[in-house]
Parts: C-alpha cells; structure tokens; sequence
C-alpha cells in the first residue's frame, strides 16, 4: 500500500508542465492552471495501476486536496 | 448471461472508406485549446492526424467502400440477401439508411435491411446480428456496415474522426464462427450524449449555446462526452469482458494472435493491454492517424494496420466499447481474409439525395 506522501509524488507526476515539488498533499489541485480533464485522466490510470482501483470523474470533482483522492481512494480498497 | 456462441459463419472480408481531407491536430485551427497544447493532448490521446469532411455522410463512405468490397470479392450483388448499418449518424431520421443503401448499392428487393443504432460497441454487436442471420444458412451473404462521419451540425472534434467500413460475412458450413460476450449499463446514458434533435428535446435556439464541460465547449446539438467516466469505464470494462469471454467459453486469450480494441483514446488503450498483460506488438492501433472513429474502430484499424496479416489464420480478440454504455467481445478466426485498401473518398456535394 502506498502511503500519503508516495502517492502525492505520483499525482505530480502526471502533471505535463508542473514542477512536481510544488504540489503537496493539501494542495487544491483544481486550482492549478495545469490541471486539466487530459491530466485527469492520467490520474484514473495511475490510481487503477497503482491502487487496481477505479476512481470516477464525479470522485475527482468532489475532491479538494490531493489528499481528499488519496481518501477516496482508501475507502475503495 | 449474455453469451453468444454462433457457428457456419465466416467474415469473408473488410473494407474502409474514409475523407480523403485530412486534419493534423498540431496544424488544426479549430483546436479547443483551453488548459493543454495540442502537443499534450496528442501525447495523451495519440490523435495526430484524423479524416474529417463536413459533406459526407458516413452512408457515403460506407457506399464507396462496398463498391470495393464487393469487387475485390467477386460477390454478385443479388447474391446479397443482408444489409446491415451500424451507426449514430444516419442519413436521415427516418427511414433507415439501410433501405437506401440497398438501392444506392443495387441490391436485390429481396433482401433483409435493418439500422442498429450503436457507437463504439457497434461491430461487435453487428458482428452478432449478422452471423445469427447467416448461421441457419437460409441468408447466404450479409453486409454490415459501420461507422459515424458528420453529425447533425459540422463538429471538428480533434479527438473523433470520420470512417465508414464494410465487414462482408457468408454462410459456412462447419466454420468455428464467433463467440461473443455482451453488456450493457444505461445507467451511463448521459456520459457521451447529443441531447438535442432527437424526440426527447427536439431542436430549438437553446440547443446552439455553447456550454463548458470538462473544459471543452459545446452546444446541444454536438455529441458531449464526460470524458473522465468514459476513461474509467473503459479501463475496468474492456479487461474484464476480455476475461469473462475466456473463462465463460474455456479459452486462454493469450493464446489469440490479434487483440483489436475500440480506439478510444491512446492512454486508454494501453492501461487495458497492460492489465490483459498483452504483447504490444499483438495490440495494433490506429488512432494515431484516423482518431476515435466509433463503430468504425475495429474494422478500420484491421484494415490498415493488418492488411499484411490477412491470407494466414488469424484468431482475433475484438472489444468494442463506449456510448451506451454499451460493450462487447467476439473471438473468431479467419484465413483467407479479403482485406480492401483503403478507399478514401474525394470531398464531394452527394446528390441527388432530398
């Protein structure tokens, strides 16, 4: 199982342009210019291999902080 | 349980029409360019280039690619008792396309012709339609076309091209056939939709105003897509129907040679080869020059990418998901496949069509 701070490292990860440092775990990621339905999608995948988990757009949308879709995700396992 | 085993059916051969006019989304003007480059979105999506023609209509291309079917197989046309169109982008809202396609191709009043209206699971369940009207061997011969081109109003999407395909099946006798898993979750209904111009909405001045979904901007009268439900719904169902085919009928998949999956969206396709562990190379793909071209997918990316293949058996793994929802998977063999080239049709007026 991935902890908090290893699965924050992935979701930087799936960012095109970001400087991966400046996101953290209470980062309100829709409020990231970059942050767009392209690099949504990337974070479906990473969490489906990384977690074998589906979340869904409506999870994202709820979401705040990347921590709120670590959560999400927790209570999916 | 819908499963579907249906024997003494083989696909002769396939054929593709597609515009002739190409777009290269790099060089696309009309690029909904919001929060990512054209770069980003061809990385993610692998569309580079896709057909596109705002005259043709996808019975048009399915019509030009069944003259070369037809002709490639030297199949009489009153030979052919079926005709099957597959699509969400007909002609007309009534009739059915598949009554002028009969007469556009010349086919005998005594034939079979029906629509089915399906997108991206659209072959497959085709596929299935046909082979159950062969399988008696009563119908010999049987066209199904598929594909969707020019909707209800022009729409560049840089992510669906246009392309219409012609699958040619025949009866016979003690062919292996296919084997199908189907399913269904209405329940998504909403996820890609045209909610206008049908009878629910109708159309109406609201149906022109542009409204932002996932940073895309659409009218009512466009197809619109929750394109993060359609990824996740994608990357669950296609694996899983895959393996339920499989396990059902007591096969290994990985024995097959080909797995053609619907080219939806080039990030999409490669989690579901990873999780069916499949080897890239058995994968072919073509949406980096053709898009998301719906029903059209499957056919289209055979006959581009498998042309070479096609005189040897060959056992295939076909899955075809997306609106609907809506999905299925066939496991067939062929030998001896006709496979056309690639007919792309000049952009032309069509007449003399009402």
């Amino acid at each position: 199982m991935k902890t908090l701070d290893e699965f924050v490292v992935l979701f930087a990860e799936q960012f095109f342009r970001t400087e991966p440092a400046t996101i953290k775990a209470d980062t309100v990621f829709h409020d990231l210019e970059q942050w767009s339905s392209l690099t949504a999608l990337s974070v479906i995948a990473m969490v489906d291999d990384e977690f074998g988990v589906t979340i869904s757009g409506n999870d994202l949308h709820n979401a705040v902080t990347v921590e709120d879709v670590y959560k999400c995700i927790i209570t999916k396992l | 349980m819908a499963y579907l085993s249906i024997k003494n059916v083989r696909i002769a051969g396939i054929s593709a029409g597609v515009p002739k006019n190409a777009v290269d989304n790099l060089a696309n003007e009309d690029y909904p360019d919001i929060k990512y480059s054209a770069e980003e979105f061809i990385q993610t999506t692998g569309v580079r280039e896709l057909r596109y023609s705002d005259r043709l209509t996808t019975s048009d291309l399915c019509y030009e690619a069944a003259e070369k079917l037809i002709a490639d197989l030297g199949w009489a046309k009153e030979e052919i008792d079926a005709l099957l169109f597959v699509s969400q982008t007909p002609d007309y809202i009534l009739p059915a396309t598949a009554c002028i396609l009969q007469y556009r191709l010349g086919l005998s009043e005594e034939c079979y012709a029906e629509d089915v209206s399906l997108g991206c699971s659209g072959w497959v369940y085709g596929l299935s339609n046909a082979a159950s009207l062969l399988s008696s061997g009563s119908i010999r011969k049987a066209l199904l076309l598929t594909g969707d081109a020019k909707g209800v109003v022009p729409d560049k999407s840089p992510l669906f091209g246009h392309a219409g395909t012609v699958t040619a099946l025949e009866y016979s006798e003690g062919a292996e056939g296919f084997r199908f898993h189907f399913g269904t979750d209405g329940r998504g209904y909403d996820s890609l939709i045209v909610p206008d111009g049908g009878c629910r909405n109708g159309i109406s001045q609201n149906s022109f105003a542009q409204q932002e979904i996932d940073g895309m901007k659409y009218t009512r009268i466009q197809g619109y897509m929750k394109g993060m439900d359609i990824f996740a719904f994608g990357i669950t169902t296609a694996p899983k129907s895959v393996r339920l085919l499989g396990e059902h009928f007591g096969f290994d998949y990985l024995d097959y040679d080909w797995f053609v999956f619907h080219q939806a969206n080039k990030m999409l396709n490669n989690v579901i080869a990873k999780k069916l562990k499949l080897a890239p190379e058995k994968v072919p793909s073509s949406i980096q020059s053709f898009g998301n071209t719906s029903s059209a997918s499957i056919p289209l990316t055979i006959v581009t990418q498998l042309k070479g293949a096609a005189d040897r058996k060959n056992k295939f793994i076909c899955c075809g998901f997306g609106v609907g929802l809506s999905w299925g998977t066939v496991a067939f063999e062929t030998e001896h496949l006709v496979i056309s080239d690639l007919v792309e049709v000049e952009d032309k007026e069509i007449s003399p069509w009402v």
